[in-house]
């Protein structure tokens, strides 16, 4: 668990790796009430879309950032903000990972910056992001 | 700059949906934790919800004949734009204070932006919607801003 004075900019949070199967991303839309076809149609998602198979779904993708920061945090701290953009799709059956990254620490208010990110087989960023943690009594 | 945002269009900037009220249930929180592959117990026993489980909570329920071949439900806060094809988006939040079994949250959504950009393919739409999630007596949840974009 860290805590705020043993952490300093650029210190690396706990990698996580994530593999959907098709049952994961059923039980996903299915708990959301999605019936988006790129989702669950393979036919749809490859000859109408275009897609090489069925698509993740993007705020699935954005939970796992919050389950990155979370994880590493523990009851030392809440997560009070997050922003992030999906920039390139992925699709079930890709491992996929999170990465995350001290950017700032502001010891004044016990909060802290994050760079944190899904990142694919072949290193992209696929969903980059931003999140902001507040310590409990530093 | 295409001028592809007439005055009607920008007319619709502050345009609210109906407010949704939702009850948090054990039963939901536990399968939304199950489903996005949560390992905090916390969350797994259902006595809080994860920060993202209010994209759940408040996914529309529309019945199937208002569903689009594609599967999605036309979002009515939405005007019809000019320009059709939606490309990624980016979501920021602020988180208050999480959820847990029996709370009444209302969600509230506004149409808070609309803006042109010339892209490198050609002219680009974006509009942001802000979406309000407080309990029912009135304490912040958490706020959204969903920034979509068009091509």
């Amino acid at each position: 668990m860290p805590r705020l004075a043993d952490i300093s900019m650029g210190h690396e949070l706990p990698g996580r790796e994530f593999r959907t199967d098709n049952v994961q991303l059923f039980l996903y839309n299915a708990a959301l009430w999605n019936a988006h076809r790129i989702h669950f149609d393979y036919p749809y998602a490859t000859e109408v879309e275009g897609y090489p198979g069925l698509v993740n779904a993007g705020p699935l993708m954005g939970d796992w950032l919050t389950q990155g920061v979370l994880e590493w945090l523990g009851e030392d701290g809440t997560l009070t903000a997050l922003e992030y953009t999906n920039r390139k799709a992925s699709i079930i059956g890709e491992t996929l990972r999170f990465a995350g990254r001290v950017r700032a620490v502001d010891v004044d208010s016990d909060s802290a910056e994050l760079d944190v990110g899904i990142v694919n087989e072949a290193g992209e960023v696929i969903i980059p992001g931003v999140a902001r943690v507040t310590f409990r009594d530093g | 700059m295409a001028g592809l945002l007439t005055p009607e269009l920008m007319a619709h900037i502050g345009r609210t949906a109906a407010p949704r009220r939702e009850l948090v249930t054990r039963r939901d929180i536990r399968k939304y934790a199950v489903a996005t592959g949560q390992r905090l117990g916390k969350f797994l026993a259902g006595d809080e919800a994860p920060p993202m489980f209010y994209i759940a909570l408040f996914w529309d329920v529309v019945e199937l004949d208002q569903l689009q071949p594609d599967g999605i439900s036309a979002d009515t806060l939405i005007p019809e734009f000019p320009l059709k094809r939606a490309m990624a988006g980016g979501l920021k939040i602020d988180f208050h204070r999480p959820m847990h079994p029996g709370d009444r949250v209302v969600a509230r959504r506004t149409l808070t932006d609309i803006y042109e950009k010339e892209g490198s393919s050609g002219p680009l739409i974006f509009y942001e919607v802000t979406t309000n999630v407080d309990t029912e007596d009135g304490e912040q949840v958490l706020t959204e801003r969903a920034t979509r974009i068009l091509r």
